[in-house]
């Protein structure tokens, strides 16, 4: 990973897969999902896509699933280490490399460990390379592979014969399918996978050696700038290229149709350009007001769906003892990447190649091919690491905008976003609002539980053929995916939890089948899907962190107007046993007390404390989470201190134990910086959220809560994702803590100060009424 | 273009750019250096920062014209991959990054606070952090490792 470009150029070279071999339509890859591994000019059924043994004993391992920050770099090193029986320094991994690399889609969605660490793909191309090289070593050294044992890269007999990796195969191809009876080696005998390893990046990032796509530079390279439009649904009257004459090193002003952008010699003139140019344009057509914005969502037309309906929610509702219900709200929520986006391409008329930060290789290779109108096996999208993304952040905009720019000016152009291109028209995370109904009976018992979310959405990753999901797109006359209004149908098959939507208590039945976590059987999980006046895409944890606040918060409503503790209560209504095991995992890590909330405290000092807890089974089976929040509240100013954080976490075999750690303990204060402070703005035209003077996140000087993350690991069970676990239980705990202290029930995050005044005057207000 | 001197991790350099130029776009682009970065541009972030004078300054906002004959510190003129800087070893040895873009604004805020004050309580690190923003949230394992190269600062 520390290697110059020119060196990584050159490993690329020496590579076993061809690219300008023909490459697949568009269409084939349809309906195979934008985590899985497709076919392409990389064939993902042969060994040699996969994994090469060079003359000098070490392995190059390719991969479509890239390190941004997550880890996966380190894990996936680990994995080839692991089943070849190598130490990881022999290991070479490229990552997410179009023209040497395996198509695996889009690196997120917590599917990077599924995917490549349980029996497919990577995991199974490292262990079917593995038992090739036994097979071969046998006839070399006319022993039975039983007889054989492996050890640093060398085969040995029992008789003291020895052979090594590069003597039975070096620098040639292997010429095999990946076998689908070859044999991952099982955890317990893990020696490198399983283990703390450091993560290989460190000593490069600590010492600022580290290249990101920020640094990329070749020879020839000019620099290019963006102008966006100042606002959503602006269109472009006229741009006075005049008015940048003067600009010394200007190459060209870039426009087609609404898309602008300039490239001159330095970074400098560049900006300079982007501050001197006079573009005209047409208002947008106005924004829906913030204040009163979910109203707006919503009244408008909407695209249904039911997850799971009983069909019975409104009798039983009717026939409760009593009915408890209460309205959630998320607002738009930005990445906000540190760095702003930036990308390198070269475009030549023969050919293209884009160094990219994007989670996406060969979609946006995809879409490079299409907008720049080349065929898609001449365009090779090289990624190379940016800042960290948390979704869809701006690199994917960044890499069409700055093909264009280079196609325009027929030279290398680098393409650097402003804060502003950044922050304004990334695909935020959306606003959502959820309503629930639930009834009880007499003991206590959740009889019928009824919810309703409504959803803003417009664009999203653009996949392999959908320019218009992000903003360059919209400029070049692309649409967007839209969600079409129409009525939900009902729903059928198994049980699909993908967004949270359904909570962990419902028996989640499907025509006689019970998909669910739990045991409530009258149950209804109805979406509405609305045109956001906004972008939106995944960011982490993407509608999970929305559901799963309102679920687990509205579960704490109902236990605390039953009086029940709250572990209790949520174990009364579950009977998956791996959320069931995180649940009691948690608890007792943190010495939880039983007891119902809200804390009796009527001292009413100037600060009150509580503890809450929130738990979720990830996409409905991608991970299971459980987390206790322990919170000050100042009774005064509204302030909330969360104090500690416990965290149970089961994602089955752990590949890297401290990368996953970090991984966690990253989740959990990114979710309790979007729980206080953060929140997408926006006036009657504009956004107004453009820096971090007006996008609000929790800076170094914060002072942090302590976190403690204990791991449930059962046995025989595959890997899932964990990147998304813990901060979908951040704000929930949170909010539940907030309540067990205070009284007050936070249902809009962020928790502000003034929405924190706000719920503890509705709450005294209540008290004496 | 404006000839322009500059000494930068101990080395001198000649070049040619507009003396407005911000020096984050010169240690970038003509000196090819790779700890400090962009983040916003506006001084908010801190992901530019380097050292000059023994403080910390916000390379982004600054025109070149005005570092004159000043030592620049970059994040990669504090220690090597094979001989870090202490600060630079704490951080490795707690893992104390995900994506860490932020390092250069982080490590060298640090290191200035605890050269200038080697006895700074957690709580003066911390405020002295104030305009550095790390979005992966790695906050705790990077407090642990300015706590850790303080104390063996300070043996």
């Amino acid at each position: 990973m520390t290697q110059s470009r020119r060196e990584f150029l050159k490993s690329c070279g020496a590579l076993i897969v061809s690219f300008s071999a023909g490459s697949l339509s568009v269409s084939s890859l349809e309906g195979q999902g934008q985590f899985a591994t497709h076919p392409s000019h990389v064939d993902p059924k042969k060994l040699d896509s996969w994994l090469a043994v060079r003359a000098d004993g070490t392995i190059t391992a390719y991969t479509g699933k890239c390190d941004f920050g997550q880890g996966i770099f380190t894990a996936q090193s680990q994995l080839v280490a692991e089943e070849l029986y190598v130490p990881i320094g022999r290991v070479t991994l490229i990552q997410c490399d179009t023209s040497v690399c395996p198509d695996q889609g889009t690196t997120s969605g917590s599917q990077s460990t599924p995917t490549n660490f349980n029996t497919e793909n990577l995991a199974l191309a490292a262990a079917t390379a593995r038992e090739a090289l036994l097979g071969l070593a046998a006839v070399k050294l006319g022993e039975p592979v039983e007889q054989l044992t492996l050890a640093n890269g060398v085969i040995s007999s029992n008789i003291g014969h020895h052979v090594r990796y590069e003597e039975l195969i070096g620098s040639k191809r292997f010429n095999i399918p990946l076998s689908a009876t070859a044999k991952r080696r099982s955890a317990p005998d893990w020696m490198v996978l399983g283990k703390p390893i450091p993560a290989l990046d460190r000593t490069a990032l600590m010492t600022g050696r580290f290249e990101f796509v920020h640094h990329v530079r070749i020879p020839g390279m000019l620099h290019g700038r963006v102008v966006r439009p100042p606002e959503m649904g602006a269109t472009l009257v006229h741009v006075d290229e005049q008015s940048v004459r003067s600009v010394p090193g200007l190459v060209k002003v870039i426009v087609r149709k609404n898309f602008v952008g300039v490239v001159a010699e330095t970074q400098y003139q560049a900006g300079l350009a982007v501050r001197k140019l006079t573009v005209q344009w047409n208002p947008g057509p106005g924004l829906p007001p913030q204040n009163g914005f979910f109203d707006y969502l919503q009244k408008q037309p909407s695209h249904d769906v039911v997850s799971v309906d009983s069909r019975d929610t409104e009798a039983q509702l009717a026939a409760a003892i009593s009915v408890i219900r209460a309205k959630y709200t998320y607002p738009y929520q930005m990445h906000g990447s540190v760095g702003a986006s930036c990308a390198v391409a070269d475009v030549k008329p023969e050919s293209a190649t884009v160094y990219s930060s994007t989670q996406s290789a060969y979609p946006t290779r995809s879409i490079v091919a299409k907008l720049l109108d080349m065929p898609i096996d001449k365009v090779r999208v090289i990624y190379v690491r940016g800042s960290g993304c948390y979704g869809l952040n701006g690199a994917d905009a960044v890499s069409f905008d700055a093909g264009i720019l280079s196609q325009e000016v027929g030279r290398p152009v680098r393409l650097q976003f402003s804060r502003q291109d950044e922050m304004m028209w990334e695909n935020f995370g959306s606003a959502c609002a959820v309503e629930h109904r639930a009834g009880l009976a007499r003991d206590g018992r959740i009889v019928t539980w009824d919810r309703e979310d409504w959803v803003a959405s417009l664009g999203n990753r653009p996949g392999y053929d959908q320019p218009g999901n992000v903003i360059t797109g919209m400029l070049l006359g692309y649409e967007p995916e839209l969600p079409e209004p129409r009525f939900a149908k009902p729903p059928t098959g198994k049980l699909r939890n993908q967004s949270n939507t359904v909570p962990s208590y419902f028996a989640g039945c499907i025509g006689g089948s019970c998909g669910g976590d739990g045991t409530i059987r009258s149950e209804r999980a109805l979406t509405h899907t609305v045109r956001s006046p906004f972008f939106t895409g995944p960011l982490r944890s993407p509608l999970r962190i929305q559901n799963t606040f309102a679920n687990e918060c509205f579960m704490d409503e109902l236990c605390a107007h039953t009086q029940s503790d709250p572990v209790a209560f949520r174990l009364r209504h579950l009977q998956n046993s791996r959320v069931i095991g995180v649940l009691k995992a948690a608890a007792n890590a943190a010495s939880w007390q039983a007891r119902s909330s809200s804390r009796a405290d009527t001292s009413r000092t100037q600060t009150v404390s509580g503890r809450g807890i929130a738990c979720v089974a990830y996409e409905g089976d991608n991970g299971y989470a459980a987390l206790v929040a322990e919170v000050e509240v100042d009774l005064q100013t509204g302030t909330v201190r969360p104090k500690r954080f416990v965290i149970a976490l089961d994602c089955g075999p752990i590949s890297n134990p401290d990368g996953l750690r970090n991984q966690t303990e990253g989740g959990i204060l990114q979710g309790m910086s979007r729980a206080l402070v953060e929140e997408v703005t926006w006036d009657p035209q504009r956004v107004t959220s453009v820096d971090w003077e007006t996008y609000n996140s929790l800076h170094l000087d914060y002072e942090m809560p302590t976190v403690e993350t204990v791991f449930v690991t059962p046995a025989n069970v595959p890997a899932t994702g964990a990147g998304e676990t813990a901060i979908t239980v951040t704000p929930a705990a949170i909010a539940n803590a907030i309540f067990d202290a205070t009284g007050a029930r936070l249902r809009t995050l962020p928790f502000t100060p003034e929405r924190v005044k706000a719920a503890l005057r509705e709450n005294s207000q209540s008290d004496e009424r | 273009m404006d000839k322009i001197t500059l000494n930068v991790n101990g080395q001198q350099h000649i070049v040619a750019v507009d003396s407005e130029t911000p020096l984050l776009f010169v240690l970038n682009d003509d000196l090819g250096l790779r700890g400090p970065r962009f983040g916003c541009g506006m001084a908010q972030c801190g992901a530019c920062t380097v050292i000059m004078r023994g403080q910390v300054v916000r390379s982004c906002v600054m025109p070149v014209r005005v570092v004159g004959q000043d030592e620049v510190t970059t994040l990669e003129g504090l220690g090597t991959p094979e001989k870090p800087h202490p600060i630079q070893q704490a951080f490795i040895e707690e893992g104390a990054a995900q994506c860490g873009f932020c390092l250069s604004g982080v490590i060298l805020t640090a290191k200035v606070v605890l050269d200038v004050k080697p006895d700074a309580s957690d709580q003066e690190i911390r405020d002295a952090l104030g305009g550095i923003l790390c979005r992966c949230f790695t906050h705790t394992r990077m407090l642990r490792a300015i706590r850790k190269y303080a104390e063996a600062r300070r043996a």
